[in-house]
């Protein structure tokens, strides 16, 4: 049995407090960049972890995960616009529909393994994609402003930048708990096994592709969570938010952070938007110190930052 | 009828665009088991340096096959410093290095070229339209890809398929250790390979740049395209490729010319105008998911170790 103060929980520890105390800091330096920043952060954690949930256990490739975001965002913009404005309506069908979406492509794009299915998760992503684009009533290719956040009946209000981010970080947090239950059920198990060797599953009668499903669709609906929260965010959506590269960035945040680890796509989330951030206040070419970065962590840092540091902890 | 042998011709010469794109893509793959997200890019940069070239020689023809031979040695630069130690590793690591590569090439792209779009001019003797059949015109640039791009794929069904050379490749794909076994250079095999695809890539960017502009992110929606195309066709198969290619050429030219008015039948005029444009650019997408519940490996498998 290992001991729950190694050095990952240490840090994992560390970034909750961090998370859940930045509103402090911000408050006492008036330094409100900081906060939008982490709540920007906060909500492409809970997406690059629910894009872990089926990456990193389940072993599926999906590079189209970045769709879920704007289904979540166009659900909530569509009926803010239609005069919808209860985030009672607004939030279950962001859920719904991004769970809908994940039903559908995931029962297509599962007859297929490894690089068939990173290509087409991709393809499907960009045709809902080119669908929001040719959505003229809402926007088009411009996108949609929304002019009212969604209302949850003065329970919470989101207009409120500390209530905001802290709902932010009790979704985030929820769905790590819950990513957590799943990976040590029976469930998580069979979608573990399978990501090991579908063969002996199968031969011991696991019917591959149903586990697989609904793995897919779960990570799909947190997603869509989080599209709804960057949607009330930045007040607009647009096609923008499921271009094919924001599935690539999901992509980049789990690996970076750490496949297969419960914190590390959060991790990942932090360090790469902090860094995209920082250069491109250092130059307006910020890619192309980037793209290469990118390149070399692939090339040599196997297993991320939380891979990382488990080494460092074995010495 | 005039108007539909016009589209019928558009789509047989984006289809023959689009080949020359998947088959870099499904060569590269098949043969080095590389995902190359980073094709596109080179598509992109077929385009810039054609511009580039044909402005600054004056001279169409010559400008476009120096652009050619820059993407084929920018092609082989990037295997030999960057792909070429990323082989034999996990397909997400590719996708991965070459997304980076993306970003890398399009802020570099800004930073040389700046933000705004290139053109690239024609010279008069391929503007003129040419009569095709009696009372039908077409213009001699469209023409010129069509048969440009056929004697292209001739070209690579013979080099494959009858040379000492593509004997090779052919060989390297379904066994690389026997082939480097036998005393073959492999690793030159493969910057071989991949310069093709990239001068490939570069052919088909450099040809759609009169037709649209020269512009950032030119590469991205088409590869987009080229990965539709290589899965129906099947990874890895150039057969396979033309075939999926041509019909995807087809059905996206066809399908946004005619279905506005397809629908206007059916539909009221204003739910016509909102469903076309959206439904007309899932067409592929839908294709895709045809064929693969019908056959998930691809309408043309190749055989893989």
């Amino acid at each position: 049995m290992k001991s729950p103060l190694n050095l990952r929980n240490t840090i994992a520890a560390l970034i909750v407090a961090g998370l859940a105390l930045l509103p402090l800091f911000s408050q006492a330096t008036g330094n409100i960049f900081v906060l939008t920043l982490f709540t920007r952060i906060v909500i492409f954690a809970l997406a690059a972890v629910s894009l872990n949930l089926i990456m990193g256990y389940g072993g599926m490739m999906s590079f189209g995960h970045a769709a879920y975001l704007g289904i979540g965002g166009y659900a909530v913009g569509i009926l803010a616009a239609e005069g919808i404005g209860s985030g009672f309506i607004q939030w279950p069908v962001a859920l719904a529909a991004s769970a809908l979406f994940a039903l559908v492509i995931g029962a297509l794009s599962l007859r297929t393994r490894g690089v068939y299915f990173i290509m087409i998760t991709l393809a499907f992503a960009q045709m809902a994609y080119y669908v929001a684009s040719g959505l003229s009533r809402y926007g088009g290719d411009d996108g949609l402003t929304i002019y009212k956040r969604s209302d949850f009946a003065g329970l919470i209000n989101l207009s409120s930048r500390v209530q905001f981010y802290y709902l932010c970080l009790g979704c985030l947090l929820g769905g790590i708990y819950l990513i957590w239950r799943i990976v040590n059920s029976r469930f998580g198990m069979v979608v573990q096994g399978l990501r090991s060797n579908e063969q002996r599953m199968q031969a011991i009668g696991f019917p591959a592709n149903r586990y697989r499903l609904v793995c897919f669709v779960i990570a799909g609906t947190m997603c869509g969570l989080a599209g709804a929260l960057l949607a009330n965010n930045t007040d607009f959506i647009s096609p923008a938010v499921m271009y094919w590269t924001r599935s690539g960035d999901l992509m980049v945040m789990v690996i970076l952070g750490g496949m297969g680890t419960l914190f590390g796509p959060v991790l990942g989330a932090i360090v790469y938007l902090v860094l995209e951030e920082f250069l491109s206040q250092v130059t307006e070419y910020w890619a192309i110190i980037m793209g290469p970065l990118l390149l070399l962590i692939v090339l040599f840092g196997r297993g991320g930052i939380f891979g990382l540091v488990g080494r460092l902890a074995r010495g | 009828m005039l108007l539909v042998v016009e589209q019928f011709l558009n789509g047989l010469q984006f289809g023959l665009l689009l080949f020359l794109l998947a088959a870099g893509l499904t060569l590269v793959f098949g043969i080095m088991d590389l995902v190359n997200l980073a094709h596109g890019s080179l598509y992109m940069m077929g385009a810039y340096f054609a511009a580039t070239f044909v402005a600054w020689s004056g001279n169409f023809i010559v400008g476009i096959l120096l652009a050619l031979g820059a993407t084929l040695l920018l092609g082989i630069v990037l295997e030999v410093v960057a792909l070429r130690h990323l082989y034999g590793r996990d397909h997400l690591d590719h996708v991965l290095a070459t997304f980076g590569l993306i970003l890398f090439f399009n802020d570099m792209v800004r930073l040389v070229w700046g933000p705004a779009g290139l053109a690239l001019p024609l010279p008069a003797w391929l503007t003129v339209p040419v009569q095709i059949l009696p009372g039908v015109f077409y213009p001699a640039y469209r023409l010129a890809i069509i048969v440009v791009a056929l004697a292209i794929a001739l070209m690579l069904y013979v080099v494959v398929m009858r040379t000492r050379l593509g004997m090779l490749i052919r060989a390297g794909a379904s066994n690389r250790e026997m082939i480097g076994a036998l005393g073959i250079n492999i690793r030159l095999l493969y910057t071989l390979v991949f310069g093709l695809g990239a001068a490939l890539a570069g052919l088909a960017g450099l040809m759609q740049a009169p037709i649209l502009t020269v512009q950032i992110g030119m590469g991205e929606n088409i590869l987009i395209l080229a990965f539709v195309i290589i899965v129906i066709g099947g990874i890895g198969s150039i057969r396979g490729a033309f075939v999926a290619a041509i019909l995807v050429g087809m059905i996206d030219t066809l399908g946004r010319a005619f279905l506005p008015d397809f629908l206007r039948h059916i539909l009221s005029s204003a739910a016509a105008s909102t469903a076309a444009p959206a439904l007309s650019s899932m067409l592929i997408y839908l294709l895709m998911a045809i064929v693969l519940v019908a056959r998930p490996e691809g309408l043309f498998p190749a055989n893989r170790r």
